[in-house]
């Protein structure tokens, strides 16, 4: 108790100022937003890469020697050329 | 950034923050002049250094990508000026909140720092519109990186020039005439470096997010899906 008196005293009597609650909550807003875009971001690509997956299993030519050199020699430089 | 490093970043941010907010609302005493309004202070500050300094990261990591030519530090240079642009936007809306509060408008146009902050962050807002209507991707990171390094020279070139101006309502916080007691310099600097350390977590998030949609982009290219 004797440490919460002091800090109390940090505390506005009477709390007229919510324009200091409306800016954090517009920051806590702000971050939210980002992170449920981000969230749907991520589930639409954890979409295309359970569906890239099930289509490479079911694709017969997946395992050709040839194509799986390719694979191993272009991704870095495909890669490289892809955008932002 | 692996899966733990992302981890411990992210863990390291919620502590900070959760400590700022304990210093700001129970230990930084109340100011004399603002009340408990000035508790603004110590999330619109920090957000408008953090998002400054963003952009000027953004011109040095396009720097790095104009002379080595990885395209790494096109991405991190890309992620950094998004990320600020973000920031940037809490900057404006808090700032707005704290000058009704404070002078009993929202918005000051005669006030060189609020203005200027709003031309810088016009100016980068322009550059997504600039990188995205580029189409191969080579020329798209090369021109992002030249706008990221005039963009980011206007940046401090802005921020003396506010500082040299002579009428201002708007207050000081670094310099030789700002001289904040004791506990609300410490309130300070932790809310500044957990701001820090959000603007990094969530920058690490972004690239990790962008670095596996590209691998994804490749592989279905590669495999011939797309």
């Amino acid at each position: 108790m004797t440490m919460i008196a002091p800090l109390a005293s940090t505390l506005p009597e009477h709390s007229n100022d919510g324009y200091v609650a409306a800016a954090y909550i517009v920051f806590l807003a702000i971050v939210l937003i980002y992170v449920a875009i981000m969230a749907i971001r991520l589930s639409r690509m954890e979409r295309d890469l359970r569906e890239l997956r099930t289509r490479a299993e079911q694709d017969p030519h997946t395992e050709q020697p040839g194509r799986a050199e390719t694979h191993e020699r272009t991704p870095a430089r495909e890669r490289e050329r892809e955008t932002v | 950034m692996n899966s733990r490093g992302l981890r411990v970043l992210s863990i390291s941010t919620v502590a900070a923050f959760c400590v700022s907010l304990c210093l700001v609302f129970f230990y930084a005493p109340i100011e004399a002049e603002e009340g408990f309004l000035q508790k603004i202070f110590y999330l619109h500050v920090p957000l408008a250094i953090v998002s400054l300094c963003g952009f000027v990261i953004g011109a040095l990591l396009a720097i790095a990508h104009l002379r080595t030519g990885d395209q790494r530090w096109d991405l991190r240079s890309y992620v950094a000026i998004h990320m600020s642009l973000i920031f940037g936007v809490g900057v404006l809306l808090t700032g707005s909140i704290w000058a009704r509060g404070s002078w009993g408008h929202w918005w000051v146009w005669s006030e060189p720092t609020l203005v200027s902050f709003l031309i810088v962050f016009l100016l980068y807002a322009t550059y997504q519109p600039l990188r995205f209507a580029i189409e191969d991707p080579e020329r798209q990171a090369r021109y992002a990186s030249v706008f990221a390094i005039t963009a980011g020279a206007f940046v401090p070139l802005n921020f003396l020039a506010v500082r040299l101006s002579s009428s201002y309502l708007h207050p000081r916080v670094l310099g030789s005439s700002s001289n904040l007691p004791a506990p609300m310099a410490l309130t300070f600097v932790v809310s500044l470096a957990a701001m820090a350390l959000l603007f990094a977590t969530l920058c690490s998030y972004e690239m990790t997010a962008k670095r596996t949609r590209i691998l994804l982009k490749s592989r279905s290219r590669i495999l011939g899906y797309r």
